[in-house]
């Protein structure tokens, strides 16, 4: 299974959790990631507030890229899949916008490359029941959320699963053996770059989410996407200094992939979350009363 | 101020807005969905259905004046509940796009992160959130926010400290430079 | 020799202020044919009808032509207008210069009236080609079938019944009463929907001009208005109507189990069973699905049978198959009422998988006094009381993206009704109700509606809700008070959706049956919105209740009246007048191609066999053959038709050819 990989910034710097975990769980499920060589930001958050068309051309010279080399781009990213699929659908419907996009490009991009969610891959393409075959270390006794935030399945065109109640990262957290809690913020936003640009807004946004997190009961919350991650792994501590404490790791669906095909979490970069993660993998395999599972 | 006087002075924005959003806007029925599901609601000045009454009576003035339209996470949640199939999240794209460009910026901080990240891509065709929040926090003169967390940063090694840069950074400010000047034109004609 | 009249109307300045109407009588006076010309201010009016008569009369016209309005405003009228003085009715032909010219040329004068000419002169093209026709006589069957048994149904029966005529009730479930049986307080007045549905009911069953023929569907109908062969299955009941006495027996120990559909699934039935205790007949059925025998048998076993041991009657049949009659009636009222919208559909509220949102007839049952709970309000998740209920209007209603464009006009009166209820049964309870409008135009529903906010303290809000989400016991609904501008959240024990009214899931498929019109929901469509609300587009078919739109008890009691007189009209009589426009078939021209035949939507048209001489011998070939008194004269037919061998009578080729030829003249 080749695919063209696009890691997007976040999983250089921030992210980097995603994009070690990603390599490592790719590799060991025969998936080839060939990264897009020299690719560039996608415009995330800010280009669509700026204007439509340098929204649509700075994800679809990457797009043109992995197009001639005929594969279809695995997108970890939520925000770098939606901006990516954006420009793919563009094209494909419209012949008037590919023509422009070309043209502003210098590329050929006909929209026969595909932008595709690697949540979506791990679950269509591969199958929950190949990531099950691998599992050595079953996640048994470890109650988790899956956190989806906005941008795999909103707005609805762009959407890899179930718009309302997803199911993706449910079914491959099942596989490997963990329990999964259902919420009713699966989907709710974390705030994206407003943490950044109107901390208090930002912060009231993660709040929401993290307060739901708590009293579920979850030992975690898993996730696949860098900016979501990044907003309620690292915004927790000035949480607990304005509101009380807030402890609940925040992993990638790829890290937790990684601890259950036996992976070492470290190779993972599971110690460099905000929110000490590691110890939390202990309680994988004990029952609630302390035994084993 | 009489509001058809109003709405003849707003008449060229409003042909602008629609024109650019490509929205009906006279499809909304002013159920409030789109503000009861907006997880920024709360801190909006104005609620999201009041920001497509604006639109919808052709009051793009007042709608570009308003703080809402920056807040907007562009999380598309109004969209896709909107039983009307009005594409909620367009018309608060669009509207943002309209302000900054008509002088209309109620919310500097998040106009500044962005245009901060633009130059940014514009110069090494990446992101380098180092650059990003020493930018952002000169040009809001916020200058210690999120500075706590660069020592954790580093120390996980979570930061890029040497950026990377494109090297096809020609193509990329070529790419950049076309696709703003053809926003442009389109702000204008048609 | 032909010799038309022809008389341009003013239609006061609907016609006149546009069209020059003097210039467009005198721009035919020459033209051939024409023997006089003249144009009035009013020709529908008294004085303008007998200026048409005196000058038939006086010029000794064979043939007229008025320009006015639509034929299907006035053509009636001129047709009777002249029929007075002697003339045969289709010797009379209409030009449309107001709906098809001075209404949609309005302002262009000039070119307008040259229009009217040509309007004009093709009318009066074609009056010369009219032959006079007589209209025909068919019987009339003195019976009628109402498909439905629910209110609107009863009613309608019972309306038709009382005149005289006899009439059958075809009901598809095991009993009458409908959705109304299952309803437990009806608006504005509260009295028990049971208590007046159930006297109807009685009434009904025990009427010796009704007759029942329920758990049987609508399988074909053919025939035409007055002649109706209506086919019905009667579906295996497995229980012998004539042995059976209704003790029930055979359902206290019945080990099958099944979904109550009846208590809206809130708990179980026996697999043999009468949906409700006032059933009627109160006689059961064996569900084959649920029913351990039956279910048995499909593996090839035999088992159970406790119902045939515990039957003192031996009513039980196990062999029981479907079976198929024909019945003969004269009119159709289709009664056949509407569903619930599934708010499943709603991932925002949970796909339908919290069990504590309900829908407005899940509540229905759950205040019932016979129903699940015996009329405590409890969840059904856990049983207890809700402290919290949050209503929620228009659930699939005017919900164009997800539900339906529409509204379901019941929605606003039956939900003040419930949250009345609510706080009455339940007086600590909170009730938080969600709308976007208040649409309460009936009598003393307003008065209804404002009591519920200020004597039942219940709280509206109004906004339309995005999210509800289930956290440990209880239901969060996210909302905005769109008249504060500020969002809303709130820890409900239940939610109540008021879903939208849909037709029958089988409506259109009964629509095709029955041959009758439905708009893009499925609802039947009536002949004219305004005039013709009971009857449909098929004579002899007619409408009551929420089959042809949503509807309210009042207003599907009040329409199944309506078509009750339409129907007793028409069976009060002996004989049909039917149109002569039908089409006939020149058999020396059909080729039997057969192409005519399944183009007819009335099924009026056969191929049959004739004999003819042909060299000497008697050859046999087949020819198209129009049942005249199936056929609506609708000209599909001769369209279809290859050899031009079919022909619509007062529309004829040659008709409409000198239609076409006085057009192309006047372009040359």
């Amino acid at each position: 299974m080749d695919y063209a990989y696009y890691p997007g910034c976040s999983l250089e710097s921030t992210g980097i959790e995603f994009h070690a975990s990603t390599k490592a769980v790719a590799k060991e499920l025969g998936i080839n990631l060939i990264e897009i060589p020299d690719w560039n930001c996608c415009g995330a958050s800010s280009a669509h507030a700026r204007g439509h068309w340098i929204s649509l051309a700075l994800p679809a010279r990457n797009m043109a890229i992995a197009e001639a080399a005929g594969l279809d781009v695995a997108i970890p990213c939520a925000a770098c899949y939606a901006r990516s699929k954006k420009v793919e659908l563009e094209v494909t419907e419209s012949e008037e916008a590919k023509e422009k996009i070309e043209e502003i490009i210098g590329r050929p991009y006909t929209g026969k490359s595909k932008a595709r969610n690697l949540t979506e891959i791990l679950h269509n393409d591969l199958g929950v029941d190949a990531i099950k075959a691998k599992v050595v270390k079953p996640l048994k006794g470890l109650k988790v959320l899956t956190y989806y935030g906005c941008l795999m399945s909103r707005p609805p065109e762009i959407a890899c699963d179930d718009i309302e109640d997803p199911i993706m990262l449910d079914d491959i957290m099942t596989a490997l053996g963990a329990e999964v809690l259902q919420w009713g913020f699966k989907t709710e936003c974390c705030g994206g770059s407003l943490t950044a640009c109107r901390p208090q807004v930002g912060l009231d946004m993660t709040k929401k989410i993290m307060d739901a997190a708590k009293k579920s009961g979850a030992d975690c919350i898993v996730t696949a996407c860098p900016m979501c991650h990044s907003n309620l792994d690292m915004r927790q501590d000035q949480l607990s200094k304005k509101y009380g404490a807030y402890n609940i790791p925040v992993y990638f669906v790829t890290e937790m992939m990684g601890v259950a095909m036996g992976m070492n979490p470290k190779d993972l970069c599971i110690n460099r979350h905000f929110v000490e993660a590691e110890s939390t993998l202990g309680k994988i395999g004990k029952t609630s009363e302390g035994g084993e599972a | 101020m009489l509001l058809n006087e109003k709405q003849i002075q707003n008449e060229e924005l409003n042909k602008e807005f629609l024109r650019r959003s490509g929205v009906d806007v006279s499809k909304c029925y002013q159920c409030g969905k789109c503000s009861a599901g907006c997880p920024v609601g709360d801190h909006m000045d104005i609620p999201t259905n009041k920001v497509m009454r604006l639109a919808q009576m052709g009051l793009i003035e007042d709608a570009m004046k308003s703080s809402a339209i920056w807040l907007c996470a562009t999380c598309s949640t109004c969209t896709t509940r909107c039983p009307k199939g009005v594409d909620v999240a367009r018309v608060m794209e669009t509207l943002r796009i309209m302000a900054k460009e008509h002088g209309y910026v109620a919310e500097k901080n998040v106009d500044k992160f962005h245009s901060v990240w633009m130059t940014i891509v514009g110069t090494m065709g990446r992101m380098y959130e180092p650059g990003l929040i020493v930018g952002r926090n000169f040009s809001t003169g916020k200058i210690l926010q999120d500075t706590q967390y660069g020592v954790p940063y580093i120390a996980k090694q979570k930061l890029k400290l040497v950026p990377y840069k494109c090297k096809n950074m020609d193509e990329i400010k070529s790419l950049i430079a076309k696709a703003e000047a053809m926003d442009r034109e389109e702000r204008g004609n048609k | 020799m032909e010799r038309v009249g022809v008389f341009i109307c003013h239609c006061g300045s609907n016609i006149g202020a546009v069209v020059d109407c003097a210039r467009v009588a005198e721009a035919v006076r020459n033209y051939p044919g024409v023997a006089y010309s003249t144009d009035y201010k009013y020709m529908c009016s008294e004085p303008g009808q007998e200026m048409i008569q005196n000058a038939i009369k006086e010029h000794n016209l064979n043939r007229v032509v008025v320009a006015s309005c639509s034929p299907r405003m006035h053509e009636k009228t001129f047709r009777a207008c002249v029929e007075k003085v002697g003339m045969n009715p289709y010797m009379f032909e209409m030009a449309n210069i107001r709906e098809h010219c001075s209404w949609v040329h309005a302002g262009k004068n000039e070119e307008a009236t040259e229009k009217a000419i040509d309007l004009v002169k093709m009318a009066v093209s074609k009056v010369c080609k009219n032959e006079v026709l007589q209209k025909g006589h068919a019987p009339v069957t003195k019976r009628a079938l109402v498909v439905g048994g629910g209110i609107a149904g009863i009613q309608c029966a019972l309306d038709i019944a009382n005149n005289g005529y006899q009439v059958d009730i075809l009901e598809r479930t095991p009993s009458i009463g409908g959705k109304m049986s299952q309803i437990d307080k009806t608006f504005p007045t509260i009295d028990c929907s049971a208590c007046i549905l159930t006297p109807k009911m009685v009434e009904a069953s025990s009427h010796p001009n009704i007759k029942l023929i329920t758990f049987a569907e609508l399988e074909k109908v053919e025939g035409y208005v007055g002649n109706f062969d209506v086919t019905i299955r009667s579906k295996a009941r497995s229980v012998d109507m004539s042995k059976c006495t209704g003790c029930g027996t055979c359902m206290t120990k019945c080990p099958g189990k099944a979904d109550d559909e009846f208590n809206m699934k809130l708990r179980k039935r026996t697999a043999i069973y009468t949906p409700f205790p006032q059933a009627i007949p109160n006689k059961p059925v064996i569900d084959r699905e649920s029913c351990l025998k039956f279910k048995s048998r499909k593996e090839g076993k035999d088992v159970c049978g406790i119902c045939a041991k515990m039957c003192p009657a031996g009513a039980i049949d196990y062999e029981q198959e479907d079976e198929l009659f024909v019945e003969k009636y004269g009119a159709i009222v289709m009664a056949t009422g509407y569903e619930q919208f599934d708010h499943s559909v709603y991932g925002e509220y949970g796909y339908g998988k919290y069990p504590d949102v309900i829908s407005g007839l899940h509540f229905e049952r759950l205040v019932n006094a016979s129903g699940p709970t015996q009329g405590h309000i409890v969840r059904p998740s856990d049983h207890k009381e809700p402290k919290t209920v949050v209503m929620v209007k228009c659930v699939g209603s005017r919900d164009p993206e997800h539900g339906k464009s529409y509204c379901s006009r019941t929605c606003c009166m039956y939900t003040a009704k419930q949250a009345t209820m609510i706080r009455d049964h339940c007086p600590d309870t909170k009730v938080y109700v969600f709308y976007m409008d208040v649409r309460t135009p009936g009598k003393l529903y307003d008065e209804f509606y404002n009591r519920t906010r200020e004597e039942y303290g219940v709280d509206y809000i109004r906004g339309r809700v995005s999210k509800i989400y289930q956290e440990g016991e209880q239901l969060i609904v996210k909302g905005e008070d769109t008249l504060l501008g500020q969002q809303v959240e709130i820890a409900a024990d239940l939610v109540i959706l008021a879903n939208a009214m849909i037709p029958n899931p089988d409506s259109e498929k009964m629509a095709q049956t029955v041959g009758i019109g439905y708009d893009k929901d499925g609802w039947f469509t009536e002949s004219h919105p305004k005039l013709g609300p009971v009857e449909t587009h098929t004579a002899g078919v007619f409408l009551a209740g929420a089959c042809q739109g949503p509807k309210d008890i009042p207003d599907s009691v009040a329409q199944a009246g309506a078509a009750a007189v339409k129907v007793c009209a028409l069976l009060s009589k002996d004989q049909l007048e039917t149109e002569p426009t039908v089409s006939v078939v020149d058999t020396k021209l059909c080729s039997g191609c057969g192409l005519c035949v399944p183009v007819c939507p009335y099924k009026a048209i056969t191929l049959e066999t004739i004999q003819e001489r042909k060299g000497g011998k008697t050859v046999e070939r087949q020819v198209a053959n129009v049942n005249s008194s199936l056929c609506q004269g609708c000209g599909a037919c001769t369209v279809t038709c290859r050899s031009g061998s079919a022909n619509l009578k007062h529309f004829t080729n040659a008709q409409i050819l000198a239609e076409v030829d006085a057009l192309c003249q006047t372009m040359q």
